[in-house]
């Protein structure tokens, strides 16, 4: 209890296969959650059905205790819960500024009447957004397919942030970076954890999820094996339930 | 080895590079202004006077029309091949009610806007069904619309028994192919339909000035350059044809665009018909060889979109269009036998898409050097 949002024996099939099998979980605001596991255990079909992405074949949803339904992705963003996937999601025919506000473009009225796209406002708020994060592009205005995995991850990221999410999801979000941007990634994690974000944050790196999480859950063929306090554990213990040594659900 | 030796070389380096790209851009432009000039020297006054060129221009708006519904649906990713028979289909339904109305002695306003509502109306739901098909049930836009293809097409024959709807109310033909001016020099002027009763003679004098067709072609070209690069619906249709996945995940309702988006594309065919009728007077019935929608497609091209979708410009569409109507008028005005038309046609639609292809390269090549 007390979860800002809350997932409850979520389950999701394709065709045979159960990808997520009868999973619950939870992250607090300030909390960081970390889910590990190996290749195919289930993590990114989790959280595509937390953004709405996928739904659930069955489980509930609850926000700020409240059960909530996330059908589509502008559902799970109503509420406030952003999320950075592994692809990145950016369209990259378009430039920097267009995908930082895809979805959510801000328009003015000329003359009052007609409703137009208001490039002006959304460039000057995505520069902001950018200087927040301390994040160099040099042209919003250039296509995303001409700028390099780092800038791209970081344009994803600061699309995440610029809305002021309740809850953050990251798969996977220093995948493409190099070792200073890695860094700068976590450093951000910390700092939305004392805004009072609840960030749930998927990673390969247990050095990354040891050095930011609060609690870290296991999956493993589409289970939780594992849900503990990252004081409680250790390296050693969590990669024995990722490969499955051990079993034990607390 | 100092570095104001080197600076020099790397700014015209540059400054050639930026050059070419805005050739390679923009070529479909230059390509057009260089057939005018060749064919004012081969076609003469032929070719290049006013009357020509303005008769260029009002035969080409329903191809601008459909041209500007196929860049829709290009940048969403898809494709429209139903667009010449829903044309076709709106034509002969216009037609055909405005026949009938005016066969029963109806009052002529009356009979002409029920028969453009008509051809108006039929020309959604084969839009909507393509929509649905390839927005709910992923079947792909290339088969949901030559679905939409042949059952236009036989539901227009059906209704028009191959045969062009005719008799309609004379003034149908006088709007549209009205001008905004029509001067007989030193005596009177009129503006948009032809006064009755003048002599052969007069006729033959009577300076037209700009067509009423181009006039509302171009406004509704300016409405859809509006939709197209100034509002969400327009930007959320580049999204989607760059990224489905990432303008799904950002919220966007891929569905509900994608729906909307073919519905538009069909009622746009559905206004080249109506407009159709309002040119020759009759309802016609596409034509199999008329491949109407591959001109669009080609037209599209040339424009600069990728059948890959996420680019294409309205005004590129329409310089494509120009480009093949130039083509064709002036080669037969130049007296060139017409098969070479479809040859050069052919030709220029493949150096449009080599373009398309070298266009990158142009640039990571230059840059890499």
């Amino acid at each position: 209890m007390g979860f800002l949002l809350e997932a409850r024996n979520v389950t999701k099939t394709f065709g045979g296969l159960t990808a997520v099998d009868n999973v619950s979980i939870g992250v607090k605001s300030g909390e960081v959650l970390a889910i590990v596991g190996d290749n195919g255990a289930g993590k990114s079909t989790l959280i595509k059905m937390i953004s709405g992405v996928y739904s659930p074949d069955a489980g509930s949803f609850y926000f700020d205790d409240k059960q909530v339904k996330i059908e589509h992705p502008r559902d799970s963003l109503g509420l406030g819960i952003e999320t950075i996937y592994q692809d990145l999601a950016l369209a990259e025919n378009l430039n920097v500024y267009s995908n930082i506000f895809l979805g959510r473009e801000q328009t003015k009225r000329l003359l009052g009447l007609i409703e137009v796209l208001d490039h002006s406002y959304m460039y000057s708020e995505s520069r902001k957004i950018l200087e927040r994060l301390d994040i160099k592009i040099p042209a919003l205005k250039s296509k995303i397919s001409t700028l390099s995995g780092g800038q791209r991850q970081a344009v994803a990221i600061s699309r995440s942030i610029y809305w002021n999410a309740r809850v953050l999801i990251m798969d996977e979000p220093t995948a493409a970076l190099g070792i200073a941007e890695q860094r700068k990634v976590l450093d951000l994690v910390r700092s939305l954890k004392q805004h009072g974000i609840g960030v749930i944050i998927i990673s390969h790196q247990m050095h990354d999820v040891f050095s930011v999480a609060d609690r870290i859950v296991v999956m493993r063929r589409g289970q939780k094996v594992a849900d503990t306090k990252r004081d409680e554990t250790n390296t050693d213990e969590i990669v024995k339930y990722i490969v499955g040594a051990e079993t034990v659900v607390t | 080895m100092s570095k104001s030796k080197q600076e020099p070389v790397v700014l015209s380096e540059y400054e050639a590079r930026k050059t070419a790209v805005v050739l390679a851009r923009n070529w479909a432009a230059l390509f057009l202004l260089f057939l005018i000039v060749v064919f004012s020297f081969s076609g003469g006054a032929g070719f290049f006077s006013a009357t020509n060129l303005q008769n260029v221009l009002h035969l080409s708006t329903t191809f601008l029309i459909l041209a500007a519904a196929q860049t829709f649906v290009i940048i969403s990713g898809g494709i429209d091949l139903s667009i010449g028979f829903v044309m076709g289909l709106s034509s002969v339904s216009a037609a055909k009610i405005m026949q009938i109305l005016h066969a029963g002695d109806n009052p002529v306003g009356m009979t002409i806007l029920i028969g453009m509502f008509v051809g108006l109306v039929v020309a959604v739901p084969p839009g909507l069904v393509s929509g649905i098909l390839i927005a709910k049930y992923k079947v792909p836009p290339f088969i949901a619309t030559l679905g939409m293809w042949g059952i236009t097409n036989g539901i227009t024959l059906h209704i028009c028994e191959g045969f062009p709807v005719g008799f309609l109310p004379q003034l149908v033909t006088k709007i549209g192919n009205g001008f905004l001016f029509f001067i007989l020099p030193g005596k009177e002027s009129w503006m948009l339909i032809r006064p009755d009763g003048l002599s052969g003679e007069e006729i033959r004098s009577l300076t037209r000035i700009i067509p009423s067709s181009t006039i509302f072609v171009v406004v509704l070209l300016l409405i859809l350059w509006h939709i197209l690069h100034n509002t969400k619906f327009g930007q959320h249709n580049y999204a989607i044809g760059g990224n489905e996945d990432a303008a799904l995940r950002s919220g966007i309702h891929v569905r509900r665009h994608l729906i909307i988006v073919y519905t538009l594309s069909s009622f746009l065919a559905g206004i080249a018909g109506v407009f159709n009728v309002f040119q020759t007077g009759i309802g016609n019935f596409t034509p199999f060889t008329a491949m109407y929608e591959l001109y669009a497609v080609a037209a599209v091209v040339i424009g600069g979109a990728s059948l890959s979708g996420g680019s294409g410009r309205i005004f590129g569409s329409v310089i494509g269009v120009m480009l093949i109507a130039t083509l064709e008028n002036g080669l037969s005005i130049s007296g060139v036998a017409p098969f070479y038309r479809f040859i050069a046609v052919g030709l220029i639609l493949i150096l449009a898409v080599t373009i398309d292809q070298l266009f990158p390269k142009l640039i990571s090549r230059r840059a890499a050097a």
